[in-house]
This record gives structure tokens, sequence and C-alpha cells, in this order.
């Protein structure tokens, strides 16, 4: 009991050190990746090829003066950036990234933190949540800019989450299940959901990437009309505490997609954990790769991509699945 | 253990919800009620009923209370202090207490306080939760499940006829 206890402490630890670290070093990849498609050559001063410029960065951050404005409603003002970090890191706790064991005394662990029957609500619910960060910090920080900002950022997650929803049915039907590890299981024989759910798998993509306000769909934070959206009146930590939880966010996006649409740690040959961490990286790299091609759509044409194409295009599916589902059995 | 974790969730839920209907300032109120959903999630938790929990989630904190934060952020009510007008006052906590009373007293003549479920641990554990809820509910409680889901579907249908005014 206490040997689980520890050793579950520990699987958090590491998961999360990992976790940020990944999205420290995901800065640097974005900043690299970027600079080489527009012919430049990104960070290159600090360590080399620049591989410290994401500590130099968080430490910077960290020793920065934290500036509270006036005119706040303090308590949610705080509360804000927590309320959006937390439920993206909390989202790792049931994401099944290895199906290797461990013997401990006798007795087999599993590497991930935990399986529930329900992962994939889970996840659901906790990006619903991630929600009230945005809202909260643009209402708390009393200043035009944040307040729209946030106002575009809610509406967006809330049109985009209802078809990032649908889009996971069809998966879900083929699997049976809405655990992360019976999803991953059910796709074990090399059969990946992504070749029947083609269609799913694309409105995901797209439905992810407006999900966590990423170009091309970023306009929360369009920089050249909002300054920088609900986060403009942030400082210091509690900036970068928003800044994680959008790389957080984007790495429990590519994770879902991974275990939902390509098998998750199912792999050819070699080690499970190697197969998960390149598909994430794959899809991190996809995203950076738009952003560095596509310029930002207008919110009009964003409300009518989510509505009334996506939407239906992803309900359709939900319905030809379960009819094909139903043929077949 | 067990009992320990519920009194705290209740204990939270209840305190929160008082939070709620006492805040001066209507978004201070939400943020309350977002605490209130998620400790009522908890306790569907420790019932099993993660299923439950997640959707309590999903639709009541990630839906709906962001939509009531919306019109509360872009109307920006200002609260007259409830304390000032105490004739509704007293009139909500005599309705309140009428309406528990007849929860309390239909559960009783309903006779299920204290009945074992037809479903057992070892169910949940074979089959998994969803899966025993879907079933349930395609099977038993098929005819509300198509009432309820004709009406919102009317609701749907009202929604885009009032907002669409042309």
């Amino acid at each position: 009991m206490l040997v689980e206890l520890i050793f579950v402490v520990i699987k958090i630890l590491v998961v999360i050190t990992v976790l940020l670290l990944g999205v420290a070093y995901m800065t640097w990849l974005e900043r690299k990746v970027i600079g080489h498609m527009q012919v430049r050559l990104g960070p290159t001063h600090v360590g080399w090829k620049g591989l410290l410029q994401p500590i130099a960065d968080g430490l910077k951050l960290v020793a920065k003066e934290d500036i509270i404005p006036t005119m706040v409603d303090k308590p949610v003002y705080i509360i804000a950036p927590l309320l959006s970090l937390i439920p993206a890191l909390s989202a790792f706790a049931v994401i099944p990234f290895t199906n290797a064991t461990v013997n401990l005394f006798g007795t087999e662990y599993h590497l991930y933190i935990t399986d529930v029957n329900i992962g994939l609500l889970y996840v659901l619910a906790l990006s619903s949540v991630g929600t009230y960060g945005i809202i909260m910090s643009g209402w708390a920080s009393n200043s035009k800019y944040a307040l729209l900002g946030s106002l575009r950022s809610s509406a967006q997650v809330i049109s985009y989450e209802t078809a990032m929803g649908l889009s996971l049915i069809g998966p879900v039907l083929l699997a049976g299940t809405v655990s992360l590890k019976g999803i991953t299981e059910a796709q074990a024989n090399g059969f990946w959901f992504i070749v029947p759910q083609f269609v799913a798998f694309v409105v995901y993509l797209i439905s992810a990437i407006a999900e966590t306000n990423r170009a091309p769909f970023d306009l929360p934070e369009a920089e050249t009309e909002l300054v920088a959206g609900f986060h403009v009146e942030y400082s210091s930590m509690k900036f970068a505490m928003f800044f994680l939880a959008e790389y957080a966010n984007m790495y429990v996006v590519s994770s879902i997609a991974t275990i939902v649409f390509l098998g998750g740690w199912n792999g050819p040959f070699g080690p499970s954990f190697i197969w998960f961490i390149l598909k994430i990286v794959a899809l991190m790299f996809f995203y950076l790769w738009l952003r560095a091609t596509l310029p930002r759509l207008r919110f009009d044409q964003l409300m009518t991509l989510g509505w009334k194409i996506l939407i239906p295009i992803a309900l359709v599916n939900v319905v030809v699945t379960s009819i094909v589902l139903y043929a077949i059995n | 253990m067990e009992q320990l974790g519920f009194y705290i969730l209740a204990f939270l839920a209840i305190i929160s919800s008082i939070f709620m209907i006492t805040r001066e300032n209507p978004v201070h109120s939400a943020l309350w009620m977002l605490l209130t959903f998620f400790s009522v999630a908890g306790i569907f938790v420790q019932l099993n009923a993660e299923f439950i929990a997640a959707i309590q989630v999903l639709v009541y904190a990630g839906a709906i209370l962001v939509l009531y934060l919306f019109v509360v952020m872009l109307l920006n009510p200002k609260s007259k202090g409830f304390i000032r007008i105490p004739f509704r006052y007293v009139l909500g906590i005599v309705a309140s207490f009428v309406i528990f009373v007849q929860v309390l007293l239909t559960l009783q003549s309903a006779n299920v306080i204290g009945k074992a479920g037809v479903y057992t641990q070892e169910a949940y554990k074979q089959y998994g939760n969803v899966k025993l809820f879907g079933y349930e509910l395609f099977s038993n409680y098929l005819v509300p499940f198509e009432v309820v889901s004709i009406m919102l579907l009317v609701a749907m249908i009202g929604a885009i006829v009032l907002a669409k005014k042309d």
C-alpha cells in the first residue's frame, strides 16, 4: 500500500517534470522551426544552437517583478492563471504513454499514472474547465483589450469543443470504450483508427488547433489588434502560467490525437514509449508548420467553419460510422 | 474513510452554495457555483458513477455556467444587495423549505432510501460505468430518454427561430 502510494507520487512528479521540460523545449523548437521557415536562424546565443534559451526565459520570467494593476478584481485575477494551468496538467493523469510495466516487490505496476474507464470524457471535461481561466482573466483584468480577447477566446473554445467531442465519437464507437488504454489496445493489431476515421481525424485536428488558440485560429491574442488578448495585464510568473497552460494544452490535444487516431503507444518495433513521443512530436511540428504557413482567419470565417462545416461533417461521420458498425456486426 | 470523503465534499458543496447566493458580485457567485459543481461531481465519483461525474463537469461547468458568465459579463447587472429586500428573502426561504419537505416525503413514500441497487461493485469492475449506464438508458429508460431528446430538440429549434428575426 505504502509502496504503491510512493510510486504514484513519484510517477506524478516525473510526468509533470517531463511535461514542463517538454513545454520549455517546445518554445525553443517553435522559435527554431519558424525561424528557419522564415529564413532566419532563431535563437543561437544561449548555449549550443540556443538550447539553453528556454531555461534563460524561464529564469527571466520568475525573476521579473509581479505587477498587479490597481483596478483588478484581486482574488479572481490571482485564481485565473491557476484555473487554466491546473486542468491542463491534470489531464496527463490519464494519458497512457507506455505499456511497459515495472516489478516492485513482486507486484507489476504500469508506468502511466492511472487508467480510468471514462478517460476520454475526463480529458474533455478538464479542457472545458480550462475555459474559465481565459474568461476570468479577461474579466478580472478590468481592461478592454483583455475582455475582448477573453470573449473571443471563450466563444471560440465553446464552438470548437462541440466539433471536437463529436469527432471523437467515431473512434470511440469502433473501440467500444472511452478508456484511453482501451482505445489504444483496440488498435494493437496495427489497424489505426486514422484509416477508417480519416474525416474525424481532420475535424479533430482543426478543432484541436482552434481549441488551443493557435495560429491560424489565434484571434484571441491577435497581436496586431488586441495587443495580446486575455493575458495583457499579467506579468511575471502569472503570465508564464498562461504560457505554460497553452503549451501543455497543445500536448494534451496531441496526446489525445495520438491515442485515439494514431494508435497510441503501438509501433512496429522498439519500446512503446518512443513511438508515443515520436507521434506527439510529429503532431506538434505540424502545429508549427501551420503557424508559419497560414494567415489568421477572420472572426466570421472562424464561426462559419466551426458551426456550418465542422459540426455537420462530424455529425454525418457519427451517423455513418454507427450504421456501418451495425451492418458489420 | 469513504464517509470522511463524503463529508468533506458535502461540506464544500453546501458552503460554496451559500457563498454563491450571498455574493454581491454575480461573477463571484458563478465561480462559487463552479466549486459546487465540482464537489457534487466528487460525490458522484464516490458513488461509482464516474460517467455522471464527467458529464456533470462537462455540461454544467463546461457549457451552461460559461454561458451564464457570458451574459453576466456582458450585461454587468448591479446587485441591489440581498439584505435590502427582506420580503422576497422570507418568501424564498418558505418556498425552498416547502420544496425540501416535498422531496423528502416523495423519497419516503417511494421507499427507495437505503435499498441496494441491481448493479454490484463486481459488475462495475467487469463492465465499467459507461457500459452499464448506456445499457440501462437504452433499455429500461428508453421512453423517458426519447422524450427528453425531443424536448431538447424543440428547445433548440425554438432558440434558432427566436434568434433569427428576419
